[in-house]
């Protein structure tokens, strides 16, 4: 065994270099302001394209409805920073991302942006499929803001990162998918700007690739680009950001560290799919003479919840009415997936509980506090409560509501453990 | 040959010499990022040469075709209304006299036309980069250029098998040129922005392109139109246009755009209707242009 004082922890150094790297941020300027932006689309409700109607109908008036796709956004980041926005589909992200770029213009609010910003915001704008790699390659540079011959001075270097020295002369529309978005992405990262707006681009390329594509984040931002990128992959949010925000039908709901945007961000997600599932008769045990369960749910902090984040504190509650005089009932609770595989069983009676004796009329709440390192998945509770010696049924009611756990990390194991690495001098 | 030799650190060197750019953008400002007009012209360059090339090599013929259009048109006309109808007998040079008018109209109705549709076709360009549209319509000019480039060498070639000499007046050509190009690009700035909003533009334009082509001597000349119409006739910037070429390039002898409309001075107005066109185009473009990526 190594002597104590040559073990070193491995998180030790990264919490320093982070702390210094949030300490720089803090001081550094800011590279983007945005204050009170708004954007709204009007969408019409006859669609006048034609000259034709204009002139027929000149007297009806344009009917519209607006469409807020942005309200009062206010947000400072610095130079130097990584910026994540996360937001569901359709939360005015990919339009907030347009406006500072330049393609939309705002109704309201302004934009200062302090440096050179790179025009595009998605990869391999330009791309055209019938012309070679060679071509795509200039064409697309230009487009990003470099001159010709600064495309054709970076043409190697692209193209090697790319890893596509043997389809230089291929037709784009011979590429695969993943081939043509390696060349944007090879592309994008060799252009000049200060700050740079990205859409989407992290799940792109074979597992190699993306290794590569990660490297090539982590010097940008040792470079000190400020990155504003949007996606939906809350693993590079964590990852990568120093910041996050996020957005839900134009307005910011919240601007935090990556990690707990990311859990609100889960939470808004599966905050809607979650409904409440209805008790159903036909999965109901027990003759419920003496007792019955009425309700179970789960909770957090001492709040209802029917999601929760991986690793996060859970307690399990079970409320019990008794019709009838009981002696030292048991009561436990059955977690499982929706494959039905058990990952959970508690009851009083193990963890030495007595609930002593029970009188008709009685009513009680019994709560199991676990922890939750399980996979994201939906898991369905089952209560039950039986006679002294736990054999006996009283009332089970299988499947009776669920919880839906969401992490970061999917690992594909069953569990996500929570672990800590040492390494030691040998 | 490598080129991955040791590249200079390049920001921050930069970022020391020169303050830093501020974009701002704010409503109902005019504003975005400073495209600069390096950029813009690489840009419209590149585009350009793109839709060129793509011409060139997306059939098996190539480029050629944009050659045998024109000329297979020409040699229809030219046998109907030589053989036929003997209007060659009053012209001299007819045939490269319609040639040229073929060529010329061609290249005016490939911008305007190509123009129409030119924003909503790259609209993909559009609501994903910041660049100034603009771009959008002078590309397709400078590929009408490039087009109109490769057919006039087969054009001299046909008028010198004609027997006519170069003489110092061919030297006009760059410049009528360059004035059907401003006339032709600015009704494509104005169809393009227009189209956006209106869709029927595109037909009403093919309709009226078949009225220009037949209002403008290019199947005919412009003296033989009655004496008291020649001069508003003329007031038609291709048909003074064509004028010229015919006087300047086919056959000194006959009359200049001048003096059909009756005097140099009055040439202002063939003149004014070119660059009021550019500039009715360009303010209705810019107007337009802040919202375009959003009414696509």
């Amino acid at each position: 065994m190594a002597p104590a004082n040559t073990v070193s922890r491995v998180t030790a150094p990264a919490e320093t270099a982070a702390d210094t790297r949030r300490a720089r941020l803090n001081d550094a300027p800011v590279s983007i302001e945005i204050d009170g932006l708004a954007k709204t689309f009007r969408l019409p409700h006859q669609q006048y394209s034609t000259l034709k109607e204009r002139v027929l109908h000149p007297g009806r008036s344009t009917t519209f409805d607006e469409f807020r796709a942005l309200e009062d956004v206010n947000l400072h980041i610095r130079e130097g920073e990584f910026f994540g926005i996360v937001g569901r589909n359709g939360s005015g992200k990919s339009t907030l991302l347009k406006v500072l770029a330049g393609i939309y213009r705002p109704n309201a609010g302004r934009v200062a942006i302090h440096g050179r910003l790179s025009p595009f915001i998605e990869l391999g704008v330009g791309f055209n499929p019938d012309l070679t790699a060679r071509d795509n390659i200039v064409i697309n540079a230009v487009m990003m803001g470099l001159t010709r011959k600064e495309a054709r001075e970076r043409f190697d270097r692209i193209i090697e990162f790319a890893e596509l020295e043997e389809f230089v002369d291929l037709k784009l529309k011979n590429y695969s998918s993943g081939m043509s978005v390696r060349l944007g992405f090879s592309t994008a990262i060799q252009i000049d700007s200060d700050v740079l707006l990205v859409d989407e681009v992290l799940a792109v390329g074979d597992a190699a690739f993306q290794q590569k594509c990660f490297e090539e984040f982590t010097r940008l931002r040792a470079e000190n680009k400020t990155i504003v990128f949007v996606t939906h992959d809350m693993h590079s949010v964590e990852r990568f950001c120093d910041r996050a925000m996020l957005i839900e039908r134009g307005e910011v709901i919240e601007i935090s560290d990556p990690r707990t945007i990311a859990r609100a961000y889960n939470e808004l997600n599966f905050g809607r799919l979650l409904h409440e599932s209805s008790p159903d008769d036909d999965q109901r045990f027990g003759d419920q003479g003496s007792a019955e369960i009425v309700e179970a749910w789960f909770e957090h902090d001492g709040e209802p919840v029917k999601q929760i984040a991986q690793g996060q504190r859970l307690d399990i509650a079970v409320s019990l009415r008794f019709h009838a005089t009981v002696e030292s009932p048991v009561v436990g609770v059955t977690l499982r997936n929706e494959l039905g595989h058990t990952y959970l069983v508690a009851t009083t009676e193990w963890n030495g509980v007595d609930l002593g004796h029970r009188a008709a009329g009685d009513a009680i709440v019994v709560r199991f506090s676990v922890e939750t390192p399980f996979a994201t998945s939906r898991y369905l509770l089952t209560p039950s409560i039986a006679r002294e010696g736990g054999a006996n049924a009283i009332d089970v009611r299988e499947d009776l509501t669920s919880l839906h756990v969401h992490g970061t990390r999917d690992t594909g194991g069953l569990v996500e453990l929570p672990y800590d690495v040492e390494v030691t001098e040998s | 040959m490598s080129t991955m030799l040791e590249q200079p650190t390049p920001s921050t060197s930069d970022l020391e010499a020169e303050p830093r750019r501020v974009t701002v953008i704010e409503a109902g400002r005019r504003g975005g990022q400073a495209t600069g007009f390096k950029r813009g012209a690489a840009l419209a360059w590149t585009l350009a040469l793109t839709d060129w090339r793509l011409r060139f090599y997306g059939s098996a013929l190539g480029g050629l075709w944009t050659l045998v259009r024109p000329f297979a048109f020409f040699g229809v006309v030219y046998v109907v209304f030589t053989e036929i109808i003997g209007l060659d007998e009053n012209i001299k040079n007819y045939g490269v006299y319609i040639l040229f008018g073929m060529v010329f109209f061609q290249f005016f109705s490939e911008i305007t036309t190509n123009s129409v549709m030119s924003l909503v076709a790259r609209e993909n360009l559009l609501r994903k980069m910041y660049f100034p549209p603009l771009v959008i319509p002078v590309a397709i000019a400078i590929t009408a250029l490039l087009n109109l480039s490769m057919t006039l060498v087969a054009v001299f070639i046909f008028v010198l098998a004609n027997g006519i000499f170069p003489q110092w007046a061919w030297l006009e050509l760059p410049l009528l040129i360059v004035l059907l190009t401003t006339f032709a690009l600015g009704i494509g700035m104005l169809l393009s922005s227009l189209y956006v909003r209106f869709r029927d533009i595109q037909p009403m334009w093919e309709v009226f392109t078949q009225l220009l082509f037949y209002a403008s001597p290019i199947l005919y000349v412009a003296t033989f139109v009655p004496p008291q119409y020649q001069r508003p006739f003329l007031a038609n910037p291709i048909a003074s246009i064509l004028t010229q070429v015919r006087h300047s390039i086919v056959d000194p002898t006959a009359k200049s755009a001048g003096t059909v409309i009756g005097g140099n001075v009055r040439l202002l107005i063939p003149l004014a209707i070119i660059f009021g066109t550019f500039a009715l185009g360009y303010f209705v473009f810019r107007r337009e242009s802040p919202r375009i990526a959003e009414n696509l």
